[in-house]
């Protein structure tokens, strides 16, 4: 069984987080920030496990804290799509650069 | 007993307060509040006077004040002196309330006018049975300020008001030198008891001028009070008041008090020559000026104004030629007929819609019979015929003056016993005998006014008794309590008074009912004569001219002195204030506040830079979130 390269698996999550970091910043769409920052949170998950893999084959220390990372972004992105939500209902719009209650 | 002596003043005062405060309500029940005020202590003086005259004495102090050491009482005398005067102030006062009940009816302000006379009576009586002169000039200044009050009664009238302010200022003047000669007499011999007032006690002064000075000074205060000359000028004026006023204060009782002050202090003022003669000139001056005047008035109040200014210079002549017990006796018929005259003119005046002026008068005989009789006493009274009182007394006066080869003295007053006769005749005539010359209907008045007219009647008639041989000079000998001399009757006195008093009535027989034209014939022919008579020899106008302009010009210096000097300096000290506030406002605004607001100016633009990171893009957060996790990273790495 080839196992695949710790580089790549580095390169792959690295790519997926400048991914979701592009998306992030550039995203005016709140529900595309927030899917943006899905994606930073699994590059992170990758990293975490391609580390394991290659540091310590029955690393299950990893795979809990992947467990709880992506138990706490389902949490988030449910306060986060609630808090779009309220926010449509109120404001009419989910566009960031449109939502400027709190500005100077 | 001396809780009943007390009584005697407190029961006036006690209708006072009643009335001042239940007056509202009371209305016209207020008045029988005084009456009986007055008649109850009449009837306890009655008792304490019968007391008095069994032969004893009541004499009680309680102590007020220490002055070094020495104390100052306060209580009740009651010797035969005081004695006659509480029978004189309660009995004739009480008459007096009794006749204001019907003279006042119509009256407003019904219930204070009867709360005032009882203040009077209250003050009068505790003026009577003080112990010490200190305690008498408190009761002293009280009558005077209820004589201010009831002169005033009628303030609206502009007149009555001036006339209440004359009295009380004029009387001031006397009161001034009457507090200073109680200081001084306190000071030379330590003590303001009547009682140590002895003859004793003035010849171990013999040779000092202090004693005599203060005396004089005491007697000022008399002066004003029992309107001698030159502080006369008051009383005429006074006449502004009620008549029921005029009679009891003006009349019988406060005017007396002068008086009897003289006659409390006669040890003291007997002692010096010079005292004794200043009194007996000013009595005599008195008498004489104030007749003069009478004699051309034609106010009925102003002419009997004037004879009681006339007759209280006849006692105080008494009292100075020696005569205590004429000065005294004097004073209570006085205080009858007077009291009587007044309140007769009071009813004329009643009866006649308010007319004062004896022009208009005339006939009111038939109209007013009890008036004019009661009237008539009174004036025989008054002019001295026998057997009236007043023949008893003015002729005791007459004598003590013949005796004590006064007789200068003695002729003055003779000559004022024809004048008295002449205007109190012509008054008598103007007003009761001829033609109504005024338009009005004369009625009588009501019996609360009639009944006190007769009891005085009654009593002006033979209050004289008890001083005359019939009854053996009996009131001189009670007054005199048994040491000093008596004086008998003198066939030469009694015959130039009875000559005098005819002779006033010839010549106002023949001036008002002979010859009626020969009075206006006369005055024109002597007018210097007759208008100096008329207008009081311009004392008025005198006092005006001299006093009273220079008091109003150094009043007006003296406004601008404090115009200037004083409030110039309370203006500068403001001016100042005002500036000085003025720096420190401005330190306050430009330094304080300048501070305070430098640091919220400084917050604010320090903020305002920061501020602008505050974009609300969120991307703009985002990146500044990546970027400190890059510098964060580089500087851990």
């Amino acid at each position: 069984m080839t196992t695949v390269p710790l580089q790549h698996l580095l390169i792959f999550s690295t790519l997926l987080f400048f991914i979701g970091l592009y998306g992030a910043t550039t995203r005016r769409n709140m529900v595309g920030i927030l899917i943006s920052i899905e994606i930073m949170l699994n590059a992170v998950n990758v990293n975490f496990i391609s580390f394991a893999r290659m540091l310590d084959v029955s690393a299950t220390v990893a795979q809990v804290f992947v467990i709880f990372t992506i138990v706490l972004a389902a949490a988030t992105a449910a306060v986060g799509l609630a808090i779009v939500l309220v926010l449509y209902r109120n404001q009419k719009t989910i566009y960031t650069d449109e939502v400027e209650l709190l500005k100077w | 007993m001396v809780i009943r002596a007390v009584l005697i003043p407190i029961l006036p005062l006690l209708a006072f307060v009643t009335i001042v405060f239940f007056g509202g309500a009371l209305k016209r029940k207020s008045a029988w509040v005084a009456v009986g005020a007055s008649l109850a202590s009449c009837l306890l003086a009655g008792f304490e006077i019968a007391n008095v005259i069994g032969g004893n004495t009541l004499y009680a102090n309680a102590t007020w004040l220490v002055v070094n050491r020495v104390p100052i009482e306060f209580g009740v005398l009651i010797d035969p002196l005081s004695a006659m005067m509480l029978f004189v102030v309660t009995f004739v006062g009480s008459l007096i309330v009794i006749y204001s009940t019907g003279y006042m009816h119509k009256d407003p302000r019904y219930p204070k006018f009867f709360a005032y006379l009882s203040l009077f009576l209250f003050s009068m009586l505790g003026l009577v049975l003080s112990t010490t002169l200190v305690q008498m000039y408190l009761f002293w200044e009280l009558v005077g300020l209820c004589s201010y009050f009831l002169i005033g009664f009628w303030f609206e009238k502009r007149s009555a008001a001036q006339a209440g302010r004359k009295a009380f200022i004029t009387n001031r003047i006397g009161d001034i030198g009457f507090f200073l000669g109680i200081a001084t007499f306190f000071y030379a011999t330590g003590t303001v008891r009547f009682v140590d007032i002895q003859p004793e006690l003035a010849h171990a002064y013999a040779g000092s001028w202090i004693l005599p000075v203060s005396a004089l000074l005491l007697f000022s205060g008399a002066i004003g009070k029992s309107a001698q000359f030159p502080l006369h000028v008051w009383l005429p004026d006074a006449m502004e008041g009620p008549t029921p006023v005029s009679a009891l204060i003006h009349a019988a009782t406060m005017v007396a008090a002068g008086i009897y002050l003289v006659a409390r202090l006669f040890p003291l003022f007997h002692a010096f020559e010079i005292t004794s003669q200043v009194v007996a000139v000013i009595g005599t001056t008195t008498a004489l000026g104030a007749a003069y005047f009478a004699l051309t008035q034609f106010d009925i109040k102003k002419v009997l104004a004037y004879s009681t200014i006339s007759q209280l210079g006849y006692m105080v002549a008494a009292l100075g030629v020696g005569g205590l017990a004429a000065g005294s006796f004097h004073l209570m018929t006085h205080a009858f007929f007077k009291a009587l005259l007044f309140l007769g003119a009071g009813s004329v005046i009643h009866g006649c819609s308010d007319v004062q002026d004896l022009r208009e008068m005339g006939g009111l005989r038939k109209s007013m019979p009890i008036t004019f009789w009661t009237f008539l006493v009174a004036t025989l009274a008054i002019t001295g015929f026998a057997p009236l009182s007043g023949f008893w007394s003015k002729d005791e006066i007459l004598l003590s003056a013949f005796n004590h080869q006064h007789l200068i003295i003695f002729w003055v007053l003779s000559l004022t016993a024809a004048m008295t006769s002449f205007y109190m005749f012509r008054l008598l005539f103007l007003a009761f005998f001829g033609k109504t010359r005024g338009k009005f209907h004369a009625h009588e008045s009501p019996v609360s006014m009639t009944i006190p007219l007769i009891i005085l009647a009654v009593g002006s008639a033979v209050i004289g008794l008890p001083g005359s041989p019939v009854m053996d000079h009996w009131f001189q000998s009670f007054i005199l309590g048994g040491h000093g001399e008596i004086h008998h009757v003198n066939s030469f006195v009694v015959a130039v008074s009875t000559a005098m008093c005819f002779l006033g009535l010839l010549i106002a027989l023949i001036f008002y009912i002979v010859q009626p034209e020969l009075p206006k014939k006369l005055a024109e022919k002597s007018w210097l004569f007759y208008s100096a008579s008329q207008n009081k020899l311009w004392f008025d106008e005198l006092y005006d001219a001299s006093f009273i302009r220079g008091f109003k010009s150094l009043a007006g210096i003296l406004f601008r002195f404090d115009e200037r000097v004083v409030d110039g300096c309370v203006n500068q000290v403001g001016f100042k204030t005002v500036a000085l506030s003025r720096v420190k406002n401005w330190i306050d605004q430009y330094m304080i506040d300048g501070l305070v607001n430098f640091t919220g100016w400084a917050v604010r633009t320090t903020s305002g830079i920061v501020r602008l990171l505050q974009t609300g893009v969120i991307h703009h957060y985002l990146l500044i979130l990546l970027l400190g996790v890059l510098v964060i990273l580089y500087t851990v790495s």
